[in-house]
């Protein structure tokens, strides 16, 4: 997709009208993720009940892919097991080193929609931000580390 | 048409827009000739041969040498040492000169506005010595006034280490005048000229400084060759920087005595190539002639300013005077990142920076995270300029606004 149309379509919306820009009122786990050599800055809260991930928020400031990414991986993991959101990251990964297949693919949904950020590497790391800073979020929790 | 693009194959039937030269600049035929014929007529090792590919490696070598003490008015070819790029000059004054000399309480004197390359040096001194690090702030245009740096630069101050010009804001600092200062307080002068020497004639005997640093890559020459140019007295008395092959005289299980400078700071294997295609590079500038070249990023930079202020939501850093620019317009679009700007812009076939600009104190002074950055050169045009304003105007269309 041309990066234009892939603004046009769906990273402008998400960007501009996130769903999902908020704070938590009580989160189990805040964890800020930044990419230091753009400034992408982000702060993902997770409420995680019985190792269902209940509600999931965003704050912070950053291009429109890293806020788009964010909110649309947020979109996608509420609801979800911490195992279920840790594959969903897998897949978000593979899919952004060009290695996913299609299944792994049509389970990210409209995430899906950035796979062509696979072809600038310069944004990359925009649109794993919030990817990896939810399996970070996870890990500390699976490793028994929760924090407010 | 502009009259120079003919020189440059990558500009020549490409509609690419190239607005980076403040990160690399193009490199025209005639550098490429020049490296072409050294590699294919005595590609040799230089300064220890003693057959003829070898000595003619070496007195080209030597001949580029001879071209960058002429090109930035330096007295003598043995003040030129050839390193990879600027950031390897500013290093090699720190390691020799600065942990040399300097001892707890001096003070070095840089300014927010310097590329990280002149910062992290100096925080490394004043880290294994104790020495301060004093910073100069300048007002919002980027203009350093003369209380400013009277009331910093004093008794304690050793090294003045200053951006000829930004690269961010374009300004250009007044050089001549913080050397005079830095010698009546007994400290040197240290200028950062990787911004400044490919866009104006220097003199580094008149602006009185003890070092400059260059890199080639940003005037038309190769990549991984640049100059730092130092007043022989002090080159003499300094240690070396890196040591090994080319920059001894004797060696002996312990110790050893060094060569004479330059070949003190040129330790190994010499990129002669580079060097060569750094001669032709100087040479090319020369001839477009440096009136050119300022009047014609003067032009530019005019023109783009003024499209630039006719656009809503576009704020434009530094100076609102053209002439203060050196090539460089730093801006930023409301509500727009940096980021997502260059990306929309490259699909518009536009070569442009965007990001902190290796200057994160002066981000951090002017407020932003970030900026995009148009940085013109000699063999850009109106069209391109016109063409460029137009693009950055439907940005925020594009970006959903």
């Amino acid at each position: 997709m041309d990066i234009k149309a892939l603004y046009r379509d769906i990273v402008n919306e998400h960007n501009l009208h996130p769903s999902h820009k908020r704070d938590l009122a009580s989160p189990t786990i805040v964890l800020q993720g930044v990419n230091p050599s753009c400034g992408d800055d982000i702060n993902l809260q997770l409420e995680v009940k019985d190792g269902i991930i209940i509600d999931a928020a965003f704050n912070g400031s950053g291009c429109a892919v890293s806020q788009a990414s964010a909110d649309m991986m947020i979109d996608l993991i509420i609801g979800k097991s911490k195992e279920e959101a840790l594959r969903l990251s897998e897949s978000f990964m593979k899919m952004i080193r060009g290695t996913a297949a299609e299944e792994e693919k049509e389970e990210l949904e409209e995430a899906a929609s950035l796979e062509d950020v696979a072809h600038m590497p310069a944004r990359v790391k925009c649109a794993v931000l919030g990817w990896r800073t939810m399996k970070e979020c996870i890990d500390k929790l699976q490793s028994g580390i929760s924090q407010g | 048409m502009n009259r120079y693009r003919k020189d440059f194959p990558i500009l020549v039937g490409s509609d690419v827009i190239y607005f980076d030269n403040a990160a690399t600049t193009q490199r025209p035929v005639q550098v490429m000739e020049a490296m072409r014929r050294f590699n294919d007529t005595c590609n040799a090792n230089p300064m220890r041969g003693l057959y003829g590919w070898s000595i003619a490696a070496t007195d080209a070598y030597e001949a580029a040498r001879h071209t960058a003490a002429a090109f930035i008015g330096a007295e003598d070819d043995r003040e030129i040492i050839f390193t990879r790029n600027a950031t390897e000059s500013l290093n090699l004054a720190a390691y020799t000169y600065g942990l040399d000399r300097l001892k707890e309480n001096d003070e070095i004197v840089i300014s927010v506005m310097e590329h990280h390359s002149n910062i992290l040096p100096w925080q490394m001194v004043c880290r294994r010595t104790g020495a301060k690090l004093v910073y100069l702030e300048p007002d919002r245009e980027g203009c350093l006034k003369e209380e400013e740096y009277r009331s910093k630069i004093t008794d304690r101050t050793k090294i003045v280490s200053i951006g000829h010009v930004s690269n961010v804001m374009g300004v250009t600092n007044p050089v001549k005048e913080l050397a005079a200062l830095a010698h009546e307080k007994g400290a040197v002068l240290i200028a950062d000229g990787a911004q400044a020497a490919p866009h104006m004639p220097v003199d580094v005997t008149k602006l009185g400084v003890d070092f400059y640093a260059f890199s080639g890559h940003k005037l038309l020459g190769p990549m991984g060759i640049g100059v730092l140019y130092g007043r022989k007295d002090l080159l003499e008395e300094m240690p070396p920087f890196l040591s090994g092959g080319e920059m001894i005289e004797y060696v002996d299980r312990q110790s050893a005595t060094y060569a004479e400078i330059p070949h003190k700071f040129e330790a190994g294997t010499v990129n002669a190539q580079g060097a060569v295609g750094l001669k032709a590079a100087m040479e090319y500038l020369k001839d477009v002639g440096f009136d050119t070249v300022m009047e014609t990023e003067r032009k530019l930079t005019a023109l783009l300013m003024e499209g630039l202020a006719s656009l809503p939501f576009v704020t434009v850093y530094g100076s609102s005077d053209p002439e203060k620019h050196c090539g460089i317009v730093t801006f930023n679009i409301e509500g727009c990142h940096p980021h997502d700007v260059a990306s929309v812009l490259d699909t518009e076939r536009i070569a442009v920076r965007a990001g902190h600009h290796c200057a994160q104190p002066l981000m951090r002074f002017l407020d932003i995270h970030a900026a995009v950055r148009a940085s013109l050169y000699f063999y850009n045009t109106e069209e391109e300029v016109e063409r460029f304003v137009d693009a950055v105007g439907k940005v925020r269309k594009w970006l959903g606004y």
